[in-house]
């Protein structure tokens, strides 16, 4: 290495090191070389070709020509090529090239195969700003079929048009947005209402502001409307989680005068059968058929919780019928049991990945968002009520869990097995509880705790619905799973359930025995 | 002849208690004091602490064995009304810190972290320790009245009692965890110094606790026997049996409960009081659902319905968790869970029951009157 060469090398270096810091230094540095390579660059007769080698100009003019023209001519097929180009250019190109490769590939994705990408495409194109997309998304609008990715089109297109000079254009867009309701324009409108109330504002501006109230006024009730569908959307969600726990519960109560405490604990041993068939079809089975799982653990999880529940029933409960007070300390003994046997042998924290039908959610209109694992759980919450409404009422399994329930020595002297009868009710009503586990693992994670969360509530739907009434509980969750909801978003959850707990001991000072009391003879047993 | 045996029973009952007083306020101090400290029958100063830990249980479930033993009525929130109590002194005793705190300031060190400038209003009374002491009796003394106001005069019982209490308990629970009811939070009260001028991390000091936890668990459970003979005794004896015979012969059962569970509100408030400075923290976790259960448990265990029965079941099943959870960490709420099972399914007189049941049968041929009944009475 020759001593004339070490000043040729500091130059050489901080080229390197100047080159990201703008085209001023690096020109200063190496006019010469750089200038040549542009200059002698061959002409290319395509104008997106030229383009293409214009955009790693150094010139801001020169690139900013080439941008918009292959904003305006390019399509998708030029993005390997651009991210090519980005991949290996200084600052200055790649903050040329951003908006050109954001708009192209948005523009493709407008008409790809995915709703949810035309979605956000549109959704994206805003941000851009360029007056380009406005016609874009229109005429991508008018050839949409899904209405909500079409929604989202048309309001992208009026929120760009907020921006433009046209006094017309503008007003129009304010109103356009105020009929869609379009809840990502508020922040934009509100603006126009707060310069049209400066005292230097413009009639112009004026005008605008007088219009954006209107449309803000017209979006904020629409929202408060849309919030009020989702709270209450929430509070069926929440109730019929409440409602699948405490029909077993009810059940048992009303049949057999056992208060099962134990009964979240059942249904978390339904959430770790479905734990269990989840960690089995990934060791066994090929991932295509992973969601399959889910369908499986249904029985898994009935099953496996009725069979803890025939074992809970022949060593524990089958000594204390009748005695209620006994059955809570006992089963609460048991409840105790499982908790920590959970905690000891899966750990704290345990999640089910929902299987691809049940991800996701509908928009049902704008600002209603409603998920699909939500939709779910009532759906099921509805079926169980049936299933059970036909089982007790419509089946031979029924009328005699009915007759024991009415009267038990009555029962067994007409020959109706009532330790049977016992024990299949009380297996059923776990299965119930299973059922439930199932399907919360759809909404939560598995863990040991998951039946302390709502055993609570439940209880308090069993008594305020009164005994053993399978009305009184269907309406008992309604009202207090609605309620909590209704309460949570005002003062938090906290002392929502603190409120409730209030309500159900004023509640009960109008009824002491419940929505649906048993009467007559049976009032006191 | 009945009579003679209830005489002559209670003599015993009484000879047994000033023997157990004795030990307790006299034997055990001494033992902690005299000897060196390698001698066998020394008692450490932790073990004596402990202790008192226990003989502050044993008045709490006195007031649970006064309401679920003698007149049927389960409650499953006494953790809250001992919670009252605890935060009742452990805010004096917050308040008593003073310029030692982390932060150098007169509040308590959480709300320094929590960015309160001034005292909230309710704090106030338990600057003076008349007013810790007033406070942890009266506030569960009054929220018992009114809860149990409205919840035995509609009516509501056994079952429905019992889950309206977890409910309670559930609530208190979240709602003493929260910041913004300025009580500390999840964290709860700790980091004492000084009790009326007495340093808690002197020994000296955690002996007269000690001593008064003993003194007053004595007096608790006079009060208990005195009520329990009285003629009101009686008559809650008769609600557990049966409470429509009740009402049906002129009486008004809910006024009766009411008292009773008033009654044992305000032992749970005393048992807080005296907790909080032996063990010298107090948080939510004391007065959820899981430990207002725990002291069923003890009653249970001792026997339901017999005064010395949940005395005894509170210091044996705590003393057994001290133990156990130092070997097996992990086991204890198997073995709480078990206890729970055998003791409701298979002894559901506890463990007094079941010397009495084994003395008797060496006796006489087994009673037909039940054997908690008669004794009671």
């Amino acid at each position: 290495m020759s001593v004339a060469g070490i000043p040729m090398r500091i130059i050489l270096l901080s080229l390197v090191v100047f080159l990201p810091f703008g085209s001023d230094l690096r020109s200063a540095l190496a006019a010469g070389e750089e200038g040549q390579t542009t200059s002698s660059s061959p002409q290319s007769a395509n104008p997106i070709d030229q383009a293409l080698l214009d955009i790693k100009s150094e010139d801001a003019a020169v690139r900013s020509a080439a941008a918009a023209l292959l904003i305006e001519k390019g399509d998708a097929s030029l993005l390997p090529k651009l991210d090519e180009i980005r991949a290996d250019a200084d600052r200055a190109t790649r903050q040329a090239i951003k908006p050109v490769i954001d708009l192209l590939k948005n523009h493709a994705n407008l008409t790809s195969e995915q709703a949810d990408t035309r979605r956000s495409a549109a959704a994206d194109l805003v941000g851009t700003g360029r007056p380009e997309a406005i016609a874009w998304l229109e005429a991508s609008a008018a050839k949409e079929q899904v209405w909500w990715v079409k929604y989202t089109m048309e309001e992208s297109a009026q929120l760009m048009r907020l921006r433009s000079e046209d006094q017309t254009v503008r007003l129009l867009a304010i109103k356009k947005l105020g009929d869609l309701r379009s809840q990502n324009g508020l922040s934009a409108l509100k603006e126009f209402v707060e310069t049209g109330a400066q005292s230097e504002a413009t009639d112009e501006q004026r005008a605008l502001a007088t219009a954006a109230q209107t449309s803000v006024g017209e979006i904020d009730s629409w929202f408060w409307w849309a919030g009020a569908i989702e709270t209450f959307f929430r509070g069926i969600s929440l109730s019929s989680i409440l409602l699948m726990m405490s029909l077993g519960l009810a059940i048992v109560f009303g049949l057999m005068g056992v208060i099962n405490m134990a009964h979240g604990e059942l249904m978390m041993v339904g959430a770790y059968a479905t734990f269990i068939t989840q960690q089995a079809f990934i060791a066994w089975f090929s991932p295509e058929h992973f969601d399959w799982y889910f369908p499986v653990a249904l029985p898994v999880a009935f099953l496996s919780a009725a069979l803890f529940g025939l074992v809970l029933e022949a060593t524990v409960i089958r000594f204390l019928y009748g005695r209620l007070l006994e059955t809570l300390l006992a089963t609460w003994g048991v409840s105790l049991i499982l908790m920590q046997a959970a905690r000891v042998y899966f750990g704290d924290l345990t999640a089910v990945i929902a299987p691809q039908a049940l991800r996701g959610g509908a928009q049902v209109m704008v600002g209603v968002y409603l998920p699909y694992n939500r939709i779910f759980i009532i759906v099921l919450s509805i079926v169980c009520v049936l299933g059970i409404y036909f089982l007790l009422f419509r089946s031979n399994l029924g009328v005699r869990v009915r007759a024991v329930t009415q009267n038990r020595n009555m029962s067994a002297c007409l020959g109706i097995p009532t330790r049977k009868v016992d024990a299949y009710t009380f297996a059923f009503a776990s299965g119930l509880a299973g059922i439930a586990g199932w399907a919360l693992t759809m909404v939560g994670n598995v863990d040991p705790g998951l039946g302390q969360n709502y055993i609570v509530d439940a209880f308090m739907v069993v008594v305020t619905g009164g005994v053993g009434k399978l009305a009184g509980t269907i309406w008992a969750s309604l009202g207090i799973g609605g309620l909590n909801k209704l309460i949570e978003p005002i003062s938090g959850a906290v002392y929502g359930k603190v409120f409730i707990l209030v309500g159900v001991i004023l509640f009960l000072q109008w009824r002491p025995q419940g929505l649906f009391a048993a009467k007559g003879r049976n009032a006191d047993a | 002849m009945p009579e003679q045996m209830a005489t002559q029973q209670n003599s015993r009952e009484t000879l047994s208690f000033y023997i157990t007083g004795f030990v307790l306020l006299v034997v055990l101090p001494v033992l902690n004091v005299l000897p060196s400290e390698d001698s066998w029958l020394y008692l450490s100063d932790f073990r004596l602490n402990q202790f008192g830990k226990f003989l502050c249980f044993a008045i709490l479930a006195l007031g649970l064995d006064l309401i679920w033993g003698y007149c049927g009525v389960l409650s499953m929130g006494q953790g809250v009304f001992f919670g009252f109590g605890a935060y009742c002194m452990g805010m004096y005793l917050a308040l008593q810190i003073g310029k030692e705190s982390v932060y150098g300031s007169e509040l308590p060190d959480f709300m320094v972290w929590t960015q309160v400038k001034e005292l909230p209003f309710f704090w106030y009374p338990f600057k003076s320790f008349a007013g810790a002491l007033l406070g942890a009796i009266l506030v569960p003394v009054l929220f018992a009245t009114i809860f149990g106001f409205l919840a035995f005069r509609s009516r509501i019982k056994g079952v429905y009692f019992a889950i309206i209490t977890q409910a309670l308990a559930f609530a208190a629970w979240l709602v003493f965890n929260r910041n913004e009811t300025r009580l500390g939070g999840t964290n709860g009260l700790t980091d004492f110094k000084q009790l009326l001028g007495y340093r808690l991390s002197d020994p000296s000091t955690q002996r007269g606790l000690y001593i008064m936890t003993v003194l007053a668990l004595g007096a608790a459970y006079l009060f208990c026997r005195w009520i329990v003979a009285s003629r009101a005794g009686k008559v809650l004896i008769a609600i557990r049996d049966s409470e429509s015979r009740v009402t049906f012969s002129g009486y008004t059962p809910w006024m009766f409960k009411l008292f009773v569970f008033v009654v044992a509100a305000g032992l749970a408030g005393v048992s807080g009081m005296l907790y909080v400075p032996q063990v010298g923290i107090i948080t939510p976790a004391q007065i959820g659902v899981l430990p207002s259960l725990e002291v069923v448990i003890w009653v249970a265990v001792g026997g339901r319905g017999t005064l010395i029965g949940a005395v005894l079941g509170a210091v044996a099943v705590n003393y057994g968790r001290s133990v156990l959870t130092n070997y097996f960490p992990e086991a204890w709420p198997f073995i709480l869970g078990g206890l729970f099972v055998i003791v409701v399914t298979m002894f559901p007189d506890g463990l007094l029951g079941m010397i009495r049941k084994l003395s008797e049968r060496k006796k006489t041929p087994a009673p037909l009157i039940k054997a908690e009944g008669s004794t009671a009475a």
